[in-house]
């Protein structure tokens, strides 16, 4: 079963009761709101998800609810609960979609240490996983979008988990975050990507989401093995150019791009290490998505 | 009134063992208490223990395997930061007695397996403190409460120095001379407690306390404590070492003559009484005799039941009920009161009260 099986009303009867228990590959998040936001978001984002039965076992318990401060008859606020406890601020409340996102990030990366986790986005075609690990408007979002809509197998937009035992990575299939510019960018470039509504004067300006390919959320038991790391740059006008990245700097930055890997000791390095020696290693600047994603299209399929 | 239905936690930890048989449903319940207690890694451990982490369903095992990692990772940093402090003071020829969880790891304890580590805790002599803390300063520490109320909050009324951070690394480390505030009713004699400590294996200058001093140093910790959200963990460690320490014949009589000796015979009492009732943990019956000598009457010891058996459950809002808020909030003032004497109590919370408008203007 899965989330669009459930009609509307039994979609919001479920978050705004006993929770609505959805999967993204490895994590089942128990999902519990009365906001419509919250329910249109899911209804459009997560369609595609399986459901999970109440009796199984669910990872984390989320919960998004206006604060109870006198600010609410003011100006709107919601506050994501992680298992009743707020581990960030409220934010005004037409940003309950982008926070319960945020949100889900969070409960992977500060909990979810069975894996070596990375701050990348991941595609895959073939088998084979292109790692894009990058700091925030670098162009990573967009070009993730871009790969997708063209053939690429989304893993994750934000969280690389390369399991230590493997060195593969598994998926996290969930929307990609877009912001400001870049919206524009991905509607012009995939006219049937599907992207919920943007919100604006976030912390990060305005976000819109990109909902998951049906695909990708159904292979989201398979995972990939590293074949390329690229470090992506956007930069107006500039023509794509990838360029070779020495494997020693390469390690550096995904060192950088870690959230846990202090906590991996010796069994990160190596994990790190496996998964450098078996990635070629890129830098990358783009000023054109076409012609990025072309040069994609052509590195799966010489390599 | 007494909550007496133990939580899935408490059953987990007294008998690992049952723990491959349980539902789904009931991980998720064990699993979602534990994190709020900081107990999944010392679940993992005792399942690994009995040979039993493979039999676990790989949801909840996943969790299991994830704490273990960040509890290794802290036990790693702890002996990495133990060695700085060791540089830093080896100069002013100073013993250094570990506290707590960096006592428990260096002492090799079960008490250290699968615990959650945060702050480094020493013990030094009060003579010592301003060479202690030159020393670590010209080594990187740094003083963190910059506001003077708090500063003499420390220095005259507390057994510790404020909290010492390092610039780089950003550790904490907490320089003990007492193991209760100086302004408490109980005075424990801390020459007492660095006359009996004792090498750790293998170094000369780290010291811990004997294992008397150091169930009765967890238990002062814990029954005066302000906030006990944390403190099932405390009981996790009480428990441990009790039966570590407790395989030894003369282990419980020297316990309760030496909880005489340092006025810590009241926090014995209930430590004992709240280690039993909660993990079941094995004291003998002529141990918990002894500690009845020192119990509070029965009217103080009901509603001290009342209040402890509420706060020394998870925070989770599986395990409270309608008074729990009320439980711990009255054990914070409790705390406050017996380490200040009225006065200086009062002035105190006044001070906090009109700080805590300024800080929250909302």
């Amino acid at each position: 079963m899965i989330v669009a099986d459930l009609p509307e009303k039994e979609l919001a009867r479920r978050l705004a009761g006993a929770g609505l228990r959805v999967r993204t590959g490895p994590v089942v998040t128990e999902i519990r709101s009365r906001m419509p936001k919250v329910a249109q978001g899911i209804a459009l984002h997560y369609a595609d998800h399986p459901l999970e039965e109440p009796g199984g076992f669910a990872d984390f318990h989320v919960r998004l609810a206006p604060p109870r401060n006198i600010r609410r008859w003011l100006q709107p606020q919601v506050t994501f609960q992680f298992d009743g406890a707020p581990p960030f601020l409220p934010l005004p409340a037409d940003q309950a979609f982008p926070i319960l996102e945020w949100g889900l990030n969070w409960c992977v990366s500060a909990h979810c240490h069975q894996y070596l986790v990375l701050h990348a986005a991941v595609v895959e075609r073939s088998g084979r996983a292109l790692i894009l690990p990058a700091p925030p408007g670098s162009g990573k979002s967009t070009l993730c979008a871009g790969l997708v809509s063209r053939g690429w197998r989304l893993l994750s937009d934000e969280l690389a988990l390369i399991d230590p035992l493997t060195a593969h990575i598994m998926p996290l299939p969930r929307p990609i975050s877009l912001k400001n510019a870049s919206i524009e960018v991905i509607r012009r470039f995939s006219p049937d990507a599907v992207l919920g509504p943007t919100v604006r004067d976030t912390l990060k300006g305005s976000v819109a989401h990109v909902k998951a390919p049906v695909d990708s959320v159904r292979r989201a038991a398979e995972p990939a093995r590293p074949r390329w790391i690229v470090m992506p740059r956007y930069q107006a006008g500039a023509p794509a150019n990838l360029e070779r990245l020495p494997k020693g700097r390469a390690f550096m930055q995904l060192v950088d791009s870690a959230f846990n890997y202090n906590l991996h000791g010796r069994k990160g390095f190596e994990t790190l290490a496996q998964v450098i020696d078996a990635a070629d290693c890129y830098e990358f600047a783009y000023g054109d998505l076409e012609e990025a994603v072309k040069l994609y299209d052509r590195l799966a399929t010489s390599a | 009134m007494i909550v007496a239905r133990p939580d899935p936690v408490s059953i987990a930890l007294r008998d690992p063992r049952a723990l491959p048989g349980w539902t789904l449903a009931q991980w998720e319940a064990l699993i979602r208490q534990a994190r709020r207690a900081n107990l999944i890694s010392r679940l993992a451990v005792l399942l690994d223990e009995q040979g039993l982490l493979d039999d676990v369903p790989a949801a909840p095992r996943a969790h299991l395997e994830a704490a273990r990692v960040v509890s290794q990772a802290q036990a790693e940093a702890v002996r990495r930061e133990v060695a700085y402090i060791g540089k830093a003071l080896a100069r002013t020829g100073v013993d250094i007695v570990l506290l707590k969880g960096a006592a428990y790891l260096f002492a090799g304890l079960p008490a250290a397996r699968g615990r959650v580590f945060s702050d480094v805790d020493i013990l030094v002599p009060e003579a010592a403190i301003p060479e202690v803390e030159a020393a670590l300063m010209l080594h990187g520490w740094a003083t963190t409460h910059h506001d003077p109320y708090d500063q003499r909050y420390y220095r005259r009324w507390m057994h510790e120095l404020p909290p010492m951070l390092h610039v780089t690394r950003q550790t904490v480390l907490d320089v003990h001379h007492a193991i209760v505030p100086t302004t408490a009713r109980l005075k424990p004699d801390s020459a007492k407690l660095l006359a009996a400590s004792r090498p750790v294996e293998g170094d000369s200058r780290l010291r811990i306390l004997a294992p008397p001093d150091m169930v009765l140093h967890s238990a002062a910790h814990l029954f005066l404590n302000e906030d006990l959200t944390g403190g099932l963990r405390d009981i996790a460690d009480l428990d441990s070492l009790l039966r570590h320490f407790g395989q030894d014949a003369g282990f419980w009589q020297a316990l309760a003559a030496r909880a005489r000796e340092l006025d810590l015979a009241r926090p014995l009492y209930y430590a004992l009484r709240y280690a039993t009732r909660i993990l079941d943990t094995p004291v003998p019956a002529q141990a918990l005799q002894a500690a009845e000598t020192d119990r509070p009457p029965a009217w103080l010891r009901r509603l001290m039941d009342g209040l402890f058996l509420r706060a020394l459950r998870p925070a989770h809002v599986s395990a409270a009920d309608r008074f729990t808020a009320l439980a711990r909030r009255a054990l914070y003032v409790r705390a406050h009161w017996l380490r200040m004497p009225p006065l200086l109590l009062a002035y105190h919370l006044t001070i906090k009260a009109f700080r805590k408008e300024q800080e929250s203007p909302s």
